[in-house]
């Protein structure tokens, strides 16, 4: 996408988030859209670190926690504003990124194992905050609404929390844009194509990789004091469960990787169908649209594993038909005779 | 909590026991990791399907749970080789694919299991569920010993299948280069399907001994997985005597470590293990690949 026609589209997006509030005021709408507003954010979040350097995370939901809890406990406790829970807990998941993120790739942990780690990262804040008393273990905690103004991050109303959503994803995806522009986005997918040649090309790949780490934790966090001051209810398995990790993954991979556009695109695609599984066969199924989930990762990386940004590419190639390259794939992907041959010779 | 000998024993002997159930899960994900590198999420939610087999044919046929192991054992077996065909054999060539591909099978099958069963808690009971053995100053669940025992035949069979069968020479031949294997004259594509087959088949010989003991959920998979997992690291991806014995030492670490931490925090010693192997120790604690 050129300059201009990324300006030309975040202006149209900005002049119909600002104008949406306005023409819709049904309150269940609005929030399923706060929902898909703050599922988009995650997802491109997350897509910092999983679609441009390839690390591919499950322990995000431990970032998320982080944001929830900083910010609520603080809030509980000492009566400090959320606000500045959420820059203390962006600061302490950032670091928790950078500390996780320096172990895994000081020992090379990388492509399934370190899915694997994540998990098993994200998993110990679970246990954790399931047993520990202050935060009330499954039982979880109740914000207290102290009347709605922007100083306590709490509003009566659902339009402000809108519009704060609405900013921080239009941050993200500028600052993914920014990112695939610069330099960075240039060094962040050489590390993700071939971590050897990036080395031998010169690029700190150690630095990059932190780096990505880094912001993608910093802007989870955030994601997370946003749903718990709107939610105003936390408990761990709905923070800190594999599912929130899930999710962003799969967002992320089924709008496009390592794209600007995509992992909100995945998101806004998505959410409705779950939100409307959920509506439609009820609230004891909780996990039904991560059925459909499921089958539309499954489908995505056989068939297209550019994602639905990737098809769009394709579309405007024109005859280059991905569909048809997905097909073969899906037939002759072990036709590992030809494959080995071809090396052989 | 203060531990006295005959609580250490009875301990070390309830982990030992469940050690040698997680063992027999964990070989069935060193086996396919072991032979094509694939990190199967879906292993716990075969172990699930299975469970949940064995269940019902004892709730509609009062079938006993240990004769339902030999339905539900060629049931996945054969479930294996189609999900094999479907889903894994597009994307056998790449890890992490595999991986994704397979996280996505266990969305499905998790919550699809949500949505037919519910997810009540159902424990398998049979009438001589109460009966127990004493050893000296151990006391054994009958259902738990014959778990272990089946288990443990298990393990050692599937070991010297891979030992001295002639399928087991062409797995660990396709293990070891697929490339050379397929120039020997080997079926590198059938062996994957066997093998993956295989590994899914040995939990539908756990599913019907756990139903007895263990509530079967459709989350109940994870739980197993994320223990199958740690195991397979500990004992060395797609090393089948280390899930032997990283198995046993799950067990009895947790047995024992349930004993010492409050609440339910003992999960916690096998996560801080799993990340101290995986960052330190990659290739497990007895090597690699020595299928």
């Amino acid at each position: 996408m050129t300059s201009r026609n990324f300006v030309i589209v975040l202006s149209i997006s900005l002049l119909s988030l600002l104008i949406y509030p306005l023409l819709v005021t049904d309150r269940y709408i609005l929030h399923v859209s706060i929902i898909v507003m703050l599922s988009a954010y995650l997802a491109c979040s997350w897509n910092i670190l999983g679609g441009y350097v390839g690390q591919y995370s499950l322990g995000h939901a431990a970032f998320f926690g982080v944001g929830a809890y900083t910010s609520t406990l603080l809030f509980m406790h000492w009566g400090l504003s959320p606000w500045i829970g959420l820059l203390t807990g962006a600061c302490i998941a950032t670091f928790l990124g950078l500390f996780v993120g320096f172990l895994c790739f000081r020992y090379g942990v990388k492509g399934p194992y370190f899915l694997l780690l994540s998990l098993a990262f994200s998993e110990i804040f679970y246990i954790v905050a399931v047993n520990v008393e202050f935060t009330r273990g499954e039982i979880g905690i109740t914000i207290p609404f102290r009347g709605g103004s922007f100083a306590s991050f709490q509003y009566a109303q659902k339009w402000p929390y809108f519009y704060t959503i609405s900013a921080m994803l239009v941050v993200a995806v500028l600052l993914t844009f920014f990112i695939s522009r610069s330099k960075l986005g240039y060094f962040f997918v050489a590390v993700r194509e071939s971590e050897s040649a990036a080395q031998a090309m010169g690029v700190n790949v150690m630095t990059y990789k932190l780096i990505a780490a880094g912001v993608s934790a910093f802007m989870t966090s955030i994601g997370g004091t946003f749903y718990a001051q709107y939610i105003m209810y936390i408990n761990p398995s709905s923070i800190i469960g594999l599912h929130v990790s899930i999710d962003m993954l799969v967002y992320s991979i089924v709008g496009g990787l390592g794209t600007v556009f995509g992992p909100a695109l995945g998101a806004f695609l998505l959410v409705p169908i779950a939100v409307a599984m959920r509506g439609w066969l009820g609230g004891s199924f909780i996990g039904v649209h991560l059925i459909i989930y499921g089958a539309i990762l499954i489908v995505v990386i056989i068939f297209i594993p550019e994602g639905l940004m990737g098809i769009r590419q394709a579309l405007k190639l024109g005859s280059g038909s991905i569909f048809r390259r997905g097909a073969k794939r899906f037939g002759h992907a072990l036709n590992l005779k030809k494959k080995f041959s071809d090396r052989i010779s | 909590m203060i531990l006295t000998l005959p609580l250490f024993l009875q301990a070390f002997m309830d982990g030992l026991i469940m050690g040698g159930i997680y063992a027999l899960v964990a070989i069935g994900l060193t086996l396919i990791f072991g032979v094509m590198e694939i990190v199967n999420f879906t292993q716990g939610d075969f172990l699930m399907i299975a469970m949940y087999t064995s269940f019902f044919l004892h709730l509609l046929l009062k079938l006993d749970p240990y004769l339902s192991i030999f339905i539900s054992t060629p049931l996945l077996f054969i479930f294996g080789i189609i999900i094999y065909r479907i889903f894994i054999r597009p994307i056998v060539t790449s890890i992490l694919n595999g991986a994704l591909v397979t996280i996505g099978l266990s969305l499905i099958f998790q919550n699809s299991a949500l949505l037919l069963f519910s997810a009540d808690y159902r424990l398998l009971e049979v009438s001589y569920s109460s009966v127990k053995i004493t050893l000296g100053p151990v006391v054994i669940g009958i259902q738990y010993l014959i778990a272990f025992v089946i288990c443990f035949t298990m393990t050692i069979s599937l070991y010297k299948l891979l030992q001295s069968t002639r399928l087991g020479l062409f797995i660990k031949a396709a293990a070891e280069d697929r490339v050379a294997a397929m120039l020997v004259g080997v079926n590198v594509e059938k062996v994957y399907m066997y093998s993956f087959a295989i590994g899914v088949a040995s939990l539908g010989i756990v599913g019907p001994l756990l139903a007895p003991i263990y509530y079967t959920t459709p989350t109940i998979g994870t739980l197993f997985n994320i223990k199958a997992f740690v195991i397979v690291v500990l004992g060395g991806m797609g090393s089948i005597i280390g899930a032997m014995i990283g198995g046993l030492t799950i067990g009895v670490v947790e047995t024992i470590g349930s004993v010492f931490l409050p609440g339910s925090l003992s999960p916690l010693i096998s996560f801080v293990a799993f990340i101290i192997i995986l960052l330190f120790k990659p290739k497990g604690l007895f090597g690699e690949r020595q299928i």
